[in-house]
């Protein structure tokens, strides 16, 4: 299988390419980057520093970085997944030998200039591995048993790796992210009823064996499972971060307590306004409306991936576009889910607009692979 | 094979299918999220911006100030001083253990004081200002302001505290303030939020504890918005409060210096009462302390001494302390009997130095007694036997109930501290609270003011005022309130006999100015100035029948705590009379010697609003007089009523 197997002939080439980015999710990805600029700088009290200026400056390469690879044709990318993914590999275990320690997860690799998080790379290398497996795997042994060990053995190594770390919110994410491919490319239903049949028996399990010997989760993460239950059991502790994103939330009303006027952030009641709550913010000054604006934005980048998914008929680059989509849109909901009470703190930033150095650099050199995928597609 | 072959419509189709249903699946839960953001921002918004406000907003109560303390030609009691504290910001100060260093270079601060700052710096957040030190001298204040730039955090701050001008003397009727305690709220039931200001201070004892609601005012309120970890934003508002009610109190500062100095030396105490309006111009007790020691923090020596001194400094004796009031409630007696129509004033008693009683023998005071007694010449020379015989027909529940009428064994209203009840015995109090039944016995030792019968010196003195008037009277010690005056303290006619009445004040009269009268000694020269009164010495032990066999013991030779208790009370002029006066000297021996003549100088005092001329006292004790004011002169000017040169055994 190699690229020439493609009818390239179709294919634009030089900078004619640039005419064939798909320009709407470009332009979505940089309103929904510039509402983060706007939180960032209100979050600061009106301040470019400490958050903003960097944070436009990481876009800024993260957007040329994800045209360049935009410009590389998709099979480039399909041949360098196996690389991708263990260099991904050997970096979480890099993490684990040297990664630096914060709040008691050991998540990050200092890199002098930078601090990587490799279980960002990894959540599109994955994808990538994932989409590629698929591409050179027979159509008739998608649902085999060993055609389908293989790719839960690719997905588990890494979310293992995480969960160690520990960051439970990452490897929900891969183990879900990857799921999804495997959903896309065709596995029997039987195989998915399956494992969500033992997921609700794991979960279970998890609450049953709670002070057991063989206890799965940390205490820590089982505190936040109590707190996320009922946040009032511990309202000035762990439940005192929900408890006041929620009334951050609630309060904005549906316009919003104005710009710069969101008395629960700008009074610090707010925690980690400007990484995974800053849509609490984003919510209390600019109400209903906003939030409602900022999710719209999100769906619409979600469905303009799926649509140039599905009107690409390469295998491998329809994957992949659907596997950034879904994992990018994991990413938004889970966070969304976490700020409004929905779902546990498990700490997943907000997509291109809490601040963060490596997970907005990962998320746009995805896109550029998603871009590559629609530039390069046979036509 | 090739891609085309392998990218079969069915694969397409089938991924197609899928994604469409997966991003149902998305959107589904775009859905919920959108559901959930506007069930919380649109349908419980309110709920929630009310949370996010209680978040913010703080209520900080602005203290008020206290009320000003007066007496009654309004002389300054109880004021507020502002006085300059060094207070530290931890935050700003940057390394605190320096800036502490070079401040105590530059003013006198104790190492205690340092070391006691440095903890409560560290105790509070960094942002909150903690008080070094206060009462800051003007040199002080230059010095910090002048140093300021090498002081990061360190500002000089105006704050009002509480000072008694008058010191010592008016201790026992102003009392002092503190700050609130645990044990205060767990005492009074108060919501004044103002109480739980830390150190808010309130009063402790005497009128500044018993008229707290007067003085203390209404909190005013500041709205401020904080963050979350406390520190103040800024101010959204302010309601002024109310400052406390200025009270004018009805004592006379000069007076009350006066008995205050008499009084020094001994353990007692005085009270002088206007007969005009029942007006206290005097509540004295000695010894006594300096209630701005309390104010600003008593230390340990000081107090250790206050509290192990015998006479007790800090006991409001003349309306805490209760004594048997002896022959001074031989009145009571007496016109209980005449009231009761069991005696005339003329009737004879023989008096032979004692009376049995059911094999008991109850003597007099004078061992071969007075011989043929009446009402007059019992109450002018102080038979005891008289009374004995005559407590016999009237009755214990009738003299108690005179006793009552007269002011003894009530609790009267006046703000102090734990004013005492004191005690006028009767039947049915005997029954219950001792459990036994009342015994003739009683009744005679009650007659003559000893046994159960108990009172305070300002019993003793609404007891003089009641008969120099006729009249109810209530002491009042609170003269005005914000300027608005109060109900006299004389108040209706007894509906006691006036002729009884008459035939007591005279023999009180000649008690004073007859020879044979026990206070003669005591006696003024003046003639429109003299004084009607009565003396008293009670027992506070029993003589037993072997030590009278062997003759009693004298006072002088006992020890302290077991001699006898003097008292006298008195009024005057005996016509028309203005002043009714008590003296107790705990343990102070015959009251004709060591009581009457205090009364007698305090009396001419109030009399003549200053120093009397020497005219009004006998020549025999006129110099010695003469010598006496001028130590009192001395003492008063020096503000120090209890020189540590007295002895104290």
């Amino acid at each position: 299988m190699s690229y020439l197997a493609h009818n390239t002939k179709y294919v634009p080439t030089g900078f004619r390419k640039l005419m064939y980015l798909n320009w709407p999710v470009v332009m979505l990805l940089t309103a929904v980057a510039c509402a983060g600029f706007l939180m960032l700088y209100s979050v600061a009290g009106g301040s470019t520093e400490p958050w903003m200026k960097p944070q436009v400056q990481r876009f800024t390469l993260g957007m040329v970085m994800m045209v360049i690879i935009a410009m590389v044709p998709i099979w480039f990318w399909r041949n360098m997944a196996v690389l991708g993914y263990c260099i991904s590999i050997l970096l979480l275990f890099a993490v684990d030998l040297i990664g630096v320690e914060r709040n008691g997860s050991q998540r990050w690799l200092d890199l002098g200039f930078m601090d990587l998080q490799p279980s960002e790379l990894m959540k599109i290398t994955l994808v990538m591995l994932l989409a590629a497996y698929y591409d050179w795997l027979p159509r008739k042994l998608t649902s085999r048993p060993l055609g389908v060990a293989l790719p839960v053995l690719i997905i588990l190594a890494p979310t293992y790796l995480v969960l160690s770390q520990p960051d439970l919110g990452t490897s929900l994410l891969l183990l879900l992210g990857g799921a999804a491919i495997m959903f896309f490319a065709g596995v029997h239903w039987a195989y998915f009823a399956t494992v969500i049949a033992a997921g609700v028996g794991l979960i279970v399990a998890i609450f049953e064996g709670r002070g057991a010997s063989w206890q799965l989760l940390k205490d820590y993460q089982y505190r936040r499972i109590d707190t996320f239950l009922d946040p009032s059991n511990d309202p000035l502790g762990a439940g005192y971060h929900i408890t006041q994103a929620k009334i951050a939330f609630g309060s904005g009303g549906w316009t919003g307590r104005g710009y710069m006027q969101g008395t629960q952030s700008r009074l610090n009641f707010l925690p980690e306004k400007h990484t995974d709550f800053i849509f609490t913010t984003l919510a209390e000054e600019f109400g209903f409306i906003g939030a409602s604006a900022l999710l719209a934005l999100y769906v619409l980048i979600v469905l303009f991936c799926i649509t140039s998914a599905i009107t690409n008929r390469d295998r491998f680059a329809a994957l992949v576009t659907l596997g950034i989509a879904t994992t990018f849109f994991l990413f938004f909901a889970v966070n969304m889910a976490m700020v409004t009470g929905l779902a546990p703190v498990v700490g997943v930033p907000l997509p291109l607009v809490s601040y963060g150095g490596s997970a907005m650099l990962v998320l746009l050199i995805g896109f550029g692979v998603m871009q590559s995928a629609h530039v390069h597609k046979p036509r | 094979m090739s891609r085309a072959d392998q990218d079969n419509p069915i694969h397409t189709r089938k991924m197609t299918r899928r994604a469409m249903l997966l991003g149902s699946v998305q959107l589904g839960i775009v859905g919920a999220l959108g559901y959930r953001m506007q069930s919380m921002q649109v349908k419980q918004a309110d709920e929630f911006r009310l949370l996010a406000e209680e978040n913010r907003v703080n209520i900080r109560l602005i203290p008020p100030a206290r009320g000003l303390i007066f007496d009654r030609s309004g002389g300054s009691l109880a004021e507020n001083e502002q006085n300059y504290r060094v207070t530290m910001v931890r935050e700003d100060a940057g390394d605190v253990d320096e800036i502490l260093a070079r401040l105590a270079r530059l003013i006198y601060l104790s190492p205690e004081t340092l070391a006691k700052a440095r903890k409560e710096i560290f105790r509070h957040s960094p942002f909150v200002p903690v008080t070094i030190t206060d009462h800051l001298s003007w040199d002080d204040l230059a010095t910090i302001n002048v140093n300021a730039p090498a002081l990061p955090g360190i500002t000089a701050e105006l704050g009002l505290s509480r000072v008694y001008p008058q010191g010592a003397h008016m201790a026992h009727v102003v009392g002092y303030v503190g700050p609130v305690s645990d044990y205060d709220l767990s005492r009074i039931d108060d919501q004044d939020p103002l109480l739980q200001i830390p150190k808010f201070q309130i009063g402790k004892t005497g009128a500044e504890n018993k008229l707290e609601r007067l003085l203390r005012g209404k909190a005013g309120t500041r709205r401020i918005e904080v963050n979350a970890i406390g520190r103040v934003m800024r101010e959204l508002g302010r309601q002024e409060g109310e400052k406390g009610a200025d009270v004018q109190l009805t004592i006379d500062s000069r007076l009350q210096s006066y008995v205050q100095a008499r009084l020094s030396g001994e353990s007692a105490s005085a009270v002088v009462i206007d007969l005009e309006n029942g007006d206290l111009r005097a509540i004295a007790s000695a010894p006594t302390f300096d209630p701005n020691l309390f104010v600003r923090g008593i230390s340990i020596a000081d107090w250790t001494g206050l509290n192990e001194n015998k006479f007790r400094p800090l006991a409001a004796k003349a309306v805490q302390g209760t004594y048997p009031p002896g022959s001074t409630f031989k009145m009571v007696t007496a016109l209980a009997a005449l009231e009761d129509g069991v005696l005339t004033p003329d009737e004879t008693v023989r008096c032979t130095g004692y009376t049995e009683l059911f094999g008991t023998r109850f003597h007099c005071w004078k061992r071969g007694g007075h011989g043929n007694m009446n009402l007059h010449e019992s109450l002018r020379q102080s038979c005891d036997c008289y009374y004995y015989e005559i407590c016999q027909r009237v009755g214990i529940d009738k003299i108690s109930a005179m006793a009552r009428k007269l002011g003894l064994g009530i609790r009267h209203g006046v703000p102090l501290s734990a004013v005492a009840s004191g005690l006028a015995p009767d039947k049915a109090w005997k029954t219950e609270v001792r459990g036994e039944d009342w015994r003739i016995g009683d009744t005679v030792n009650a007659s003559i003011g000893q046994g159960y019968v108990l009172s305070s010196p300002l019993q003793l003195a609404v007891m003089t005022a009641s008969i120099a008037t006729g009249r109810e009277v209530n002491p009042r010690l609170v003269r005005a309130v914000n300027g608005v005056a109060q109900p006299s303290g004389i108040g209706e006619p007894l509906g006691l006999n006036e002729n009884a009445l008459r035939r007591i004040r005279q023999a009180m009269s000649d008690v004073i100015n007859t020879s044979r009268g026990t206070a003669y000694r005591a006696r003024i020269t003046n003639r429109d100035r003299q004084m009607a009164g009565k003396t008293g010495t009670s027992q506070v032990r029993r003589i037993t029948a072997e030590e009278r066999a062997n003759g009693v013991t004298r006072n002088e030779d006992l020890p302290w705590e077991r001699r006898d208790h003097a008292l006298f009370v008195n009024f005057a002029p005996v016509e028309n009379p203005q002043f009714a006066v008590a003296v107790i000297v705990e343990h102070g021996g015959g009251g004709s010697k060591a009581a009457a003549p205090i009364g007698r100088d305090i009396t001419l005092q109030a009399l003549y609003d200053g120093n009397p001329p020497l005219s009004a006292y006998p020549p025999e004790v006129q110099n010695r007089i003469a010598a006496q004011q001028r130590r009192i002169d001395t003492m008063i000017a020096s503000g120090n009523y209890d020189p540590a040169s007295e002895d104290t055994n």
